[in-house]
């Protein structure tokens, strides 16, 4: 039985990422490096006003101020900050009516990777802002959207056509001050997704960006700001998948969301980046800094996400709710097979009244991986009647990974209600047993029993993602799930 | 010699401290013990005094409680200044093998008392001498883990307990070590324990720390405890000491195949308290018990931080921390289970219990699992919250008032941890204090719980 599944396991190990390849489209790339004078360059080439040159550059003096964080389990490369191309641009700029005029080579790596591009899957109902390398492609739906008043665009577009907005809300969540790849995203960010939803609208479908780091050497640093008005309401999609390179790529994004009285922004995210090989050569770096902050009364702010890819994953989508009767959840399955390394988790800081909070977090390792929860639950003096619970399990397939917890519950009010509970364990060879001796083999069963481990998770993603977030387990890890 | 130390900005004067009284504090102390000094101290030197930037101790920042003006006895006659001073110290119902330290230095114990043949309790600088094999075989050896509190330990001890239980003997009457704090002046103790059970021995050791007058005490302790194949341990640290006293005691305990091992923190009164308990499961099929309790109230802090070490295969460790916390106290807790790459077969459970009663009391939990093997089965649990409202409602439907009520939930609360005790004599005090210290009948500054002995009820802010 051991031994089968040993096999089973070699073979996950052995299951290759299907999203490598690369598309030969032209770049505009800016020089290597960092300094103030790259950071003039892309705020005048995206020709931003003079209070986004401003907040890049004081974002940048202080970047330099900082230090790389070391407190993560995890084992970083020194990244060279100088040998990364911090802009990106398709060269041939696409200002396109139809899909036809879209670069058949672009439009080739979007159906390799399945999205939702085409006449068909707008049908579907999903609006993209697809993002190759920093700039945003194609945005569709964005006239049915308009009719109801919302925003969808990228956010070099807010920068120019919604100033008062983007002054207003951007860097209100995650200061630059904030960590070090915040302070690095708010001097050199590319481009990103901006979306308002009005008061009292109900966004009639999902919203849904793809990023894909393309050109070779390229950091994204992506920016999404969501602002969400009172009593509106609002479910935003975003997957990943990066081709495969040998050399470790950076990835640096933020993403702000403000939900005000009454509204409820629902953030999705699946992220298959390139993991790098069996060796553990190559993948992409991820370090990103997600919050959300419940600012009205009675709002709520779900942080999704399925982790199968990334080198290093560094990332904890949070919660400020700040608003009474707020409502902020978390739930994650993040799953790391060979050299992988993933550091995630989430912060639920309660600060108004009567505020809820929902942590649930799966772990899975496997091969030689790392995988850390690290989550932080503060309820502060004002916070009456907070209440959380949170739910962190690992599973371990094999005995060459490592899975750990690090959860801090931080309470200064008598009437707070904080739970924590996590467990760590292997699949039991009954269970594997069980299922064997219903007919189905180890592979089949190990798939079973994963599903039905994540399926809390899973359950929380929108449709057409859940699909999608199933397939990436069984890629990741592939053999032993079906 | 005593010394008066006037301590501002900390490194400076501490690394002056040391190099002014090397001479005294080598003077007499057993080779190894001064060996591993000026390692520990160039250690102690670049870590510093812990600040809640380190994050071992991101809940207390123990500098400020390290300056000020002290004395330091760099010897046992200036530590000792008032030896007749009698002293009865004993739990109702329990006869112990008794042993006094004052300040940290050994001072006496009952010459009647007779203990198992081959059995030692000491001076750990006197002892050193007469079971050299021992003691060079087990000083320093676990407490070297880069702690910085450990390493000033290291670096500055003169004196403590010595106690060694050779094989096969077990030891009938717990063994109690009863270490007086008492001075004209502020005071800063070193105390360093070295206790050794051999094979198949078997032993109970009261550690009680006790403040007799009302000055400042700065205490930092360390005990190191060895557990041979097949021994049974229980440690039980007994912590009262009056709201002025910092205290960091640190125990380190290695086990051995087949050994278990019990170490029990009873916080019931302090000012600062700082418990590091480091479990090394070195061994096969080991088995370890860490509890604690802290009662809180006033502004004290008790901070408890454990690290349960599974080195090898087949161990199986049981943690449980509770407490409640009153007026402006605060407390955290850190629980650190590791489970080493190939510790298959490993059960780690842990739990951390709170009760929050005033909306200026804190609690900070960090309960950490590290797993690198896959055969395991380890969870952590942590809550904090009030009295169950339903438990209240059934009790005061059945006639109990809501004090009684509430105390009798504080009560079975305090009491998971209480029943641990394997000493039947001690529980059973323990618990009628907790009792009493609930229904406030109890000034808990007045006396100290194992000895019964009025305390100086002044020094309580």
């Amino acid at each position: 039985m051991a031994e089968d599944q040993d096999k089973i396991l070699e073979e996950v190990t052995g299951g290759e990422y299907k999203y490598g390849f690369y598309s030969d489209i032209e770049m505009e790339e800016f020089p290597k490096g960092l300094n103030e004078d790259i950071v003039r360059m892309i705020s005048a080439k995206k020709n931003e006003p003079e209070f986004m040159l401003e907040f890049r550059l004081k974002a940048f003096r202080h970047w330099q101020t900082m230090e790389q964080p070391n407190w993560a389990h995890l084992k970083i490369p020194p990244i060279d900050f100088q040998d990364i191309i911090y802009f990106a641009v398709p060269k041939k700029k696409p200002e396109l009516e139809s899909m036809d005029d879209v670069d058949p080579e672009l439009k080739a790596t979007f159906d390799k990777l399945g999205i939702p591009l085409d006449e068909q899957k707008v049908l579907a109902g999903v609006a993209v802002d697809a993002v190759i390398d920093s700039v945003s492609v194609k945005t569709t739906f964005k006239e049915t959207l308009a009719e109801k008043g919302i925003i969808f665009c990228s956010i070099s577009e807010a920068v120019q056509e919604y100033p008062d907005l983007i002054k207003k809300y951007l860097g209100s969540v995650v200061p630059h001050q904030d960590n070090y790849f915040a302070a690095l995203n708010a001097a050199v960010f590319s481009d990103g997704s901006f979306v308002y939803i009005p008061k009292g609208v109900r966004c009639p479908m999902e919203l849904s960006t793809y990023f894909r780091i393309n050109a070779i050497n390229t950091g994204q640093f992506e920016r999404t700001l969501i602002v969400a008005d009172d009593d509106s309401y609002v479910s935003y999609l975003e997957g990943c998948t990066a081709p495969m390179r040998d050399e470790n790529q950076l990835h640096a994004a933020i993403v702000e969301v403000i939900a005000m009285d009454r509204a409820e922004v629902k953030y999705s995210t699946v992220q298959n980046w390139y993991p790098g090989n069996k060796e553990g050569k190559g993948g992409i770096y991820n370090f990103v800094t997600k919050r959300g902050i419940c600012k009205g009364d009675y709002s709520k702010i779900m942080w999704t996400q399925v982790e199968t890819g990334s080198a290093i994953t560094w990332k904890y989508p949070s919660c400020i709710l700040q608003g009474d009767h707020s409502v902020g959840e978390f739930y994650s399955v993040a799953v790391t097979n060979n050299y992988q390394q993933a550091d995630t988790g989430t912060k639920m800081i309660h600060l108004g009244k009567n505020t809820r909070s929902l942590i649930v977090s799966k772990g899975i390792s496997a091969g030689k991986s790392q995988n850390s929860y690290r989550g932080l639950v503060k309820v502060s003096k004002k916070a009456e009647n907070a209440r959380n619970f949170s739910q962190c399990d690992s599973l371990l397939l094999g005995d060459k990974c490592g899975a750990h917890t690090f959860p801090y519950l931080e309470t200064a009010n008598s009437t707070a209600m904080v739970e924590h509970e996590a467990t760590t364990s292997k699949i039991g060879e009954d269970q594997i047993f069980y299922c064997n001796q219903r007919g189905l083999n180890t592979e089949q069963a190990v798939g079973l029993i994963v599903n039905g481990y994540v399926k809390e998770v899973i359950n929380q993603l929108p449709m057409e993602f859940a699909v999608e977030a199933q397939k990436l387990l069984e890629i990741s890890l592939e053999g032993s799930v079906g | 010699m005593n010394k008066t130390c006037r301590i501002v900005n900390l490194q400076d004067e501490y690394s002056q401290i040391y190099k002014d009284n090397l001479p005294f504090l080598k003077a007499g102390a057993p080779n190894k013990m001064n060996a591993l000094r000026d390692d520990a101290f160039e250690l102690f030197n670049v870590k510093g005094i812990p600040s809640n930037k380190v994050e071992e101790y991101k809940y207390t920042n123990l500098q400020p409680f390290f300056k000020g003006t002290f004395d330091i006895a760099f010897s046992s006659e200036s530590a000792i200044q008032n030896n007749d001073h009698s002293f009865t110290c004993g739990v109702p119902n329990l006869d112990t093998h008794n042993v006094f330290l004052i300040n940290g230095w050994f001072s006496s114990q009952d010459a009647t008392d007779k203990l198992p043949e081959g059995v030692v309790v000491g001076s750990i600088r006197e002892k050193a001498a007469d079971y050299p094999e021992v003691f060079e075989k087990y000083y320093g050896e676990q407490s070297n883990d880069g702690d910085a509190m450990a390493a000033m330990n290291t670096a500055f001890a003169q004196d403590g307990a010595f106690i060694y239980v050779p094989k096969g003997v077990v030891v009938d009457k717990p063994i109690q070590l009863v270490n007086i704090m008492i001075g004209e002046q502020d005071r800063l103790v070193f105390q360093r324990n070295l206790i050794v059970i051999e094979e198949n021995a078997q032993a109970k050791i009261m550690l009680c720390d006790h403040t007799m007058s009302a000055q400042k005490f700065v205490i930092n302790s360390l005990s190191e405890v060895f557990a041979a194949t097949n021994s049974v341990l229980d440690l039980y640290n007994i912590q009262n000491q009056h709201n002025l006293t910092t205290q960091v005691a640190s125990v380190y305990v290695n086990q051995k195949k087949h050994s278990n091992v019990l170490t029990n923190n009873l916080t019931l009164h302090s000012g600062i308290t700082r418990n590091n308990i480091r479990v090394t499961l070195d061994d096969e099929y080991c088995e370890s018990h860490v509890y604690g309790l802290y009662l809180n109230d006033k502004n004290q802090h008790v901070d408890n931080y454990s690290f349960i070490d599974h080195a090898q295969p087949h161990c199986e460790s049981f943690e449980l921390f509770k407490g409640v916390m009153d007026d402006s106290s605060s407390a955290a807790f850190t629980g650190r289970v590791m489970v080493r790459p190939d510790a298959q077969k490993t059960n780690a459970y842990q739990s951390n219990n709170n009760l929050l009663l005033t909306d200026n009391a804190k609690i900070n939990s960090k309960p950490q699992l590290e797993i690198y093997a896959d055969d395991v089965k380890c969870s952590h649990g942590a809550t904090v919250g009030q009295l169950d409202e339903e438990a209240m409602f059934y009790l005061r439907s059945r006639g109990i008032d809501e004090n009684e009520s509430r105390i009798l939930l504080m009560y079975a609360f305090a009491y998971e941890v209480i029943e641990k005790i394997r000493v039947e004599a001690l529980k059973e005090n323990i618990r009628s204090l907790v009792e009493k210290r609930f229904r406030g009948e109890y000034d808990k500054c007045d006396s100290c719980v194992i000895c019964g002995q009025q305390g100086v009820s002044a020094s309580c802010l």
